[in-house]
């Protein structure tokens, strides 16, 4: 499904990531871990093009990614989710979630993208007249995943879902990311909050000063020693 | 906003009928109306349909755009070339056709600018068209204005008035489609436009050539009625101000809100320059001022019904 090899990528001179390979089956939840500046955010952008790759390529169903316009990735089934999610606050709920839609084959089904993205959140089909910036942080998030959802993705590329949520919230958007593998939807998710992430994800990898360092299932990663001591702190 | 398709339930055709039957109401204006007021109302009609072609492209969007003098010239040009072998729709048409072309062009080039740099360039615009355009008559012609054919002034009244009936429903219906919800997305959030997938550049380019069309066509109905011009004339920077003016002032989140400003300033200049000639800018500017400080989002908004709007102060982002 995705697969990324060898990515190099450089901001300015300095290179952010290096030799990065990762892969992700159809209906796996992925993880990536690391502290803050290891590289993680950047290695979203350099799969969906947002920066270029100096080296390295990532592709999806057998197709090459790393150049596609975000246009062309929404309509190749993918969904990116860029921390703090990027809602449109003057639009209502449901302006927002049809937005999602766009690209015009998606534009015709959206009444019917929209019966299934609220029977995914209901509490959005509750609020669908209400101003996007009037909901709560968690509620954003929300959102945010739902209108990613109409365009009726097979990937989703998620970074830091849980960024700045209460607990009850984490656990409700965690939850939506275990019904997403139920759709056979495939996840890679970029996380701090390691041991909650362990717990969903299938499989993670421990990206450290832009170099994949570890990578393995979620049991064996709980189960090492150094992920217990680095990232779980116990 | 939210019913897909053009399904109208009775609470929207209410406004629908009233625009309809104030636009028949005026088309019998000739027939019982002064000369001067049907010269005064084709002014008014021009205006409002500048200032809603503008509101067309820079009120979801918010980019200001300060080239509608120079689409407003070409179309004055159009006629001044052709005035004396076409009729009065064709100039209009080929008016519009060549500002579509000119503006699909500029913007190619300057709508990947954002905020402020995208408004001085179309300033520039205008000056540029301006000095091109009296190098190449004096260069060429040998001549600095032209004179135009006359159409007489009711066929003037009714062209502008069609112009604007088909405006109106043209920004009706981008408004309810596709790419006007792409608008206001770009205008709410470009960079979350571009990341679910609108290619912003194209809609932006789309919105602002067909924009320009109905500022080509008013100037090609304009310059008929003035029988000479010359670039300054044509090019003239007011013509970029007063319908920029006159929509925030009636308010771009209404289609109306545009004409109701075009309405109100063009009595307000009237009376104004018959008055107190000398003043007139100041009184103008005041009042300008005081419309932005007091209802920044215009007349029309005054008369808001969006619905959630009161927790309005709530930041986006806390949770």
């Amino acid at each position: 499904m995705l697969k990324v090899k060898g990515l190099n990528v450089a901001y300015g001179g300095v290179q952010a990531l290096w030799d990065v390979s990762i892969e992700a089956g159809e209906g796996e939840i992925v993880a990536l871990l690391g502290a803050n500046g290891a590289g993680k955010t950047t290695l979203l952008n350099a799969i969906t093009g947002v920066i270029p790759a100096l080296s390295g390529e990532a592709e999806f169903e057998g197709r090459r990614i790393d150049g596609m316009k975000s246009a062309e990735l929404t309509e190749w089934g993918i969904a990116y989710l860029p921390e703090g999610g990027r809602l449109f606050p003057d639009m209502t709920i449901r302006e927002n979630l049809e937005m999602g839609a766009f690209p015009r084959r998606m534009w015709r089904e959206r009444a019917k993208r929209l019966r299934d993205v609220y029977a995914m959140f209901p509490k959005l089909r509750e609020r669908e007249k209400q101003l996007a910036r009037t909901m709560s942080g968690g509620e954003q998030q929300m959102l945010a995943m739902g209108r990613g959802m109409m365009s009726n993705p097979r990937l989703c590329l998620f970074d830091e879902l849980s960024y700045g949520l209460a607990p009850i919230m984490v656990d409700e958007v965690f939850g939506i990311v275990r019904s997403l593998r139920e759709r056979g939807i495939t996840v890679l998710m970029v996380e701090q909050n390691a041991y909650q992430t362990l717990e969903l994800a299938d499989r993670a990898y421990v990206l450290e000063n832009g170099r994949v360092t570890l990578g393995g299932t979620s049991a064996e990663l709980l189960g090492d020693d150094y992920v217990r001591k680095s990232y779980l702190g116990l | 906003m939210g019913n897909p398709g053009l399904r109208l339930d009775m609470k929207k055709s209410v406004p629908f009928a009233i625009v309809a039957a104030a636009l028949a109401a005026v088309a019998f204006l000739p027939r019982f109306a002064s000369a001067y007021s049907v010269v005064f109302c084709s002014s008014v009609i021009m205006y409002a349909a500048l200032s809603l072609s503008y509101a067309m492209f820079s009120g979801p969007t918010g980019y200001v755009s300060l080239a509608t003098a120079a689409f407003f010239g070409v179309g004055i040009y159009t006629s001044a070339f052709f005035g004396k072998s076409l009729p009065l729709p064709a100039l209009m048409i080929a008016g519009g056709v060549f500002s579509s072309v000119i503006a699909f062009a500029v913007g190619a080039i300057t709508l990947r600018l954002r905020g402020v740099y995208f408004t001085i360039f179309t300033f520039g615009l205008v000056e540029l068209l301006k000095h091109f355009v009296l190098w190449t008559e004096t260069t060429f012609a040998g001549t600095r204005g032209r004179t135009v054919a006359s159409f007489g002034s009711v066929t003037v009244f009714y062209c502008m008035l069609a112009l604007l009936t088909a405006l109106l429903l043209a920004a009706f219906l981008l408004r309810r489609s596709r790419v006007g919800k792409a608008l206001s997305a770009i205008g709410e959030s470009e960079d979350a436009a571009a990341h679910i997938g609108i290619n912003t550049t194209a809609v932006k380019l789309l919105a602002f050539s067909l924009s320009s069309f109905a500022m080509g066509a008013a100037g090609a109905v304009m310059a008929t009625r003035w029988a000479y011009i010359d670039p300054g004339i044509a090019f003239n920077s007011l013509m970029s101000f007063m319908p920029a003016l006159m929509a925030i002032f009636g308010g771009t989140d209404r289609l109306l809100g545009p004409v109701a400003g075009a309405i109100v300033f063009a009595a307000l200049e009237e009376q104004l320059i018959t008055r107190f000639p000398s003043l007139y800018m100041i009184i103008f500017g005041a009042i300008m001022i005081a419309a932005i400080l007091f209802m920044p989002s215009g007349v029309t908004g005054l008369i808001r019904r969006r619905p959630a709007k009161r927790k309005e102060d709530v930041p986006v982002g806390d949770s």
